[in-house]
C-alpha cells in the first residue's frame, strides 16, 4: 500500500497504526507562529472500533491500510463460522469469525445484505444494514385495549435479540427494527 | 472535464465586513499619529525561525545588493516573500520613520489548514517608546473596535501552565515534561527540544481555553522561545519579553518589546541557522541589512503582528478561514 503524508490526511482515508487499520475520521492542522507544526488526528480503529486521538508532526508518513467496503448477502453458519457471498454477480463467498460479528449477530438474517469490511482480502467487520425485520417468537400475550399509547414489555426475535416492543405486540408479528440503536420502529404488515 | 468551481468562498457580506474592518483599522491609526506605510513582500532576506519556512521566487533580470561579489547563476536573483514585514518596517524606524503600521500580504511556506492558508493578511505596527504592557493596551483599545467585552485578561506563561496543567514551564525536568506530552497528544517520541514540548501542550489543552470571554493576553514567555525580542529576569527565570493574544482559543498575535542590541541580533540569527542546518531545514542568509539599521539605532520600540484573517473569524464566528477570505490556495 501507498503511504500517506499528514497533508494527504482526510476523513475516511483508511490507514495503518499500531498494527490495526483505522480510517481517520478528523484532521486538524495545528501550528503556533513560530512552533513547530502538527496534525491532531482522531482515528477510528477498526478493528475495535474505538476512537484514538493522535498527534503527528506535519509531513510524518503513515502507511496505507487495505480495506474495502463489499455489499454481501448472508448465507449460513457452519457452527465456526458465518458465510457471506459476494452481491456483484461474481458469487465470491466469504467466512467472518465470531470477532468480525460482534453485536451484529443480533441482526443476522438469511439472505439480507450486510456490509463486509475486508482487511487484506479477510472481513474485519460486518455492519447490519440500518434496519432489519424480524419475527417475533417470544414475548408475553398482548392485552385488550392496549392500542397505540402505554408502556412497553421485553420480545424475543428469531435471532434471539430482545427489544423493547410496545405491549401490543404479539408473537408471530414481524417487526422493524433500527440496529443502530437496537430500538422498535413499527409492526411490518404481513405481505 | 470536471467543472470549474470559479466562486469565492467567503460571502458578498464577508467582503464588505472585511472592507469595513480595514477601514476601522486605518481611522484607528490615523487618529493616533501612526503612519501608514508599505515595504516590499519581495526581499533578499527572510525570518529565519526554524519553523518558519519561505516562499522562495526568482525575479528575472535583477540582481540583490546582497549578491554582489557572488557568481550570477541565474537570469535573475533568488527572492523571498516575507514572512512578515517586519526586517523591513524596522529599518524604516532605525532611519527616523516614528510610529508605523502596515497592513499587508504574508506567506508561510507549506502552513494549510482550519486557520492557515499560506498566503494572509497581517496588520504590523512598532511604537517607538512603548513597552509591551502599552502596546498590549493599545492592542485591546483596537479589538473594542471589533469585539464587546469589558477588560482583556492578561496572563504570564507561567501562570496560565500552572492554571490549566498544574505545572511549572520553567522548572519541570524534561522526562517529567516528555511523559506529560505522550499522555496528552499520543505522539510518538519524536526526539522533540524542550520548547517544542511546551508548544504541544500549550496547542493541545491551553490554547483552546483562552480568551473565551474575552480577549486573553499571555506574556513573559521562556526566553528560549523570545525570538526577537528582549529578554529580562522576572523572579527566578529569564524571560522573553514577548506576548500572544488568544481569542476564542485561537492565537491572534504576537508582540515584543524588541531587541535593538545588533550583535545579539545577529548572533540568534546565526542560531537558527545552525539550527536549520542541524534539522536538514533550508538554511536562509542572515540580513545584514537589518543588523547594521539596528547597529546604527533601531529606537527602543515595541511592534506587534496580527493576523487580520484570523481576527475577522472571531469577529463574523467564522470557523474556517475560507470563510472570510475571497480565495484560499487551492482555488485561487
Amino acid at each position: 500500500m501507498a503511504n500517506y503524508s499528514t497533508n494527504e490526511f482526510k476523513s475516511g482515508l483508511k490507514v495503518m497504526l499500531d498494527g490495526d487499520p483505522c480510517s481517520i475520521v478528523e484532521n486538524e492542522y495545528v501550528k503556533p507562529g513560530k512552533g513547530q507544526a502538527f496534525n491532531r488526528v482522531k482515528l477510528k480503529n477498526l478493528r475495535t472500533g474505538r476512537v484514538w486521538d493522535r498527534t503527528f508532526k506535519s509531513g510524518e508518513n503513515l502507511e496505507g491500510a487495505d480495506v474495502v467496503e463489499k455489499e454481501m448477502e448472508y448465507l449460513y453458519n457452519d457452527g465456526e463460522f458465518w458465510h457471506f457471498m459476494m452481491v456483484d454477480g461474481s458469487f465470491e463467498q466469504f467466512a467472518a469469525d465470531e470477532k468480525a460479528l460482534g453485536d451484529t449477530t443480533k441482526w443476522l438474517k438469511e439472505q439480507e445484505v450486510y456490509t463486509v469490511t475486508l482487511f487484506n482480502g479477510a472481513p474485519l467487520s460486518v455492519t447490519a444494514p440500518n434496519f432489519v425485520e424480524l419475527e417475533v417468537v417470544e414475548t408475553d400475550p398482548g392485552l385488550k385495549g392496549d392500542t397505540a399509547q402505554g408502556g412497553t414489555k421485553p420480545a424475543t426475535v428469531t435471532t434471539g435479540a430482545v427489544i423493547s416492543v410496545p405491549l401490543f405486540v404479539v408473537i408471530g408479528e414481524v417487526l422493524k427494527i433500527d440496529t443502530r440503536t437496537g430500538e422498535y420502529v413499527s409492526r411490518v404488515k404481513a405481505s | 472535464m470536471s467543472e470549474v468551481t470559479w466562486q469565492p468562498t467567503c460571502t458578498i457580506k464577508m467582503l464588505r465586513q472585511r472592507a469595513e474592518l480595514l477601514a476601522c483599522v486605518r481611522s484607528f491609526f490615523l487618529a493616533r499619529d501612526v503612519l501608514e506605510v508599505e515595504t516590499p513582500l519581495l526581499c533578499a532576506a527572510t525570518a529565519t525561525d526554524p519553523y518558519l519556512s519561505s516562499v522562495q521566487v526568482v525575479v528575472d533580470g535583477v540582481r540583490s545588493e546582497l549578491s554582489a561579489g557572488k557568481p550570477a547563476a541565474m537570469s535573475g536573483d533568488l527572492f523571498y516573500l516575507q514572512t512578515s514585514p517586519e526586517f523591513a518596517m524596522k529599518r524604516l524606524l532605525a532611519a527616523g520613520s516614528g510610529p508605523i503600521y502596515q497592513i499587508c500580504k504574508a506567506f508561510r511556506n507549506a502552513e494549510r489548514g482550519r486557520r492557515h492558508n499560506p498566503e494572509f493578511s497581517m496588520l504590523e505596527w512598532y511604537r517607538p517608546d512603548f513597552d509591551e504592557v502599552m502596546l498590549m493596551d493599545e492592542v485591546e483599545a483596537l479589538l473594542k473596535l471589533f469585539l464587546r467585552f469589558d477588560r482583556a485578561e492578561r496572563i504570564s506563561y507561567r501562570e496560565v501552565f500552572a492554571t490549566h496543567l498544574q505545572i511549572d514551564p520553567f522548572t519541570l525536568d524534561d522526562p517529567l515534561l516528555r511523559e506529560l506530552v505522550q499522555q496528552t497528544t499520543g505522539i510518538r517520541d519524536g526526539g522533540f527540544e524542550r520548547d517544542t514540548h511546551l508548544e504541544l501542550l500549550f496547542s493541545h489543552v491551553i490554547e483552546p481555553r483562552l480568551g473565551l470571554s474575552a480577549p486573553c493576553f499571555v506574556y513573559d514567555y521562556p526566553a528560549s522561545q523570545a525570538a526577537l525580542a528582549e529578554k529580562r529576569m522576572v523572579d527566578d527565570v529569564e524571560v522573553g519579553r514577548r506576548f500572544e493574544l488568544y481569542i476564542g482559543g485561537a492565537e491572534i498575535a504576537n508582540g515584543y518589546h524588541e531587541l535593538t542590541n545588533a550583535e545579539e541580533q545577529r548572533a540568534r540569527f546565526l542560531d537558527d541557522i545552525s539550527q536549520r542546518r542541524c534539522e536538514g531545514l533550508p538554511v536562509v542568509p542572515v540580513d545584514e541589512r537589518l543588523v547594521a539599521a539596528i547597529a546604527a539605532g533601531l529606537p527602543v520600540c515595541s511592534g506587534v503582528a496580527l493576523g487580520l484573517d484570523r481576527l475577522l473569524m472571531q469577529v463574523a464566528r467564522a470557523n474556517v478561514i475560507d470563510e472570510v477570505i475571497s480565495f484560499p490556495v487551492e482555488k485561487a
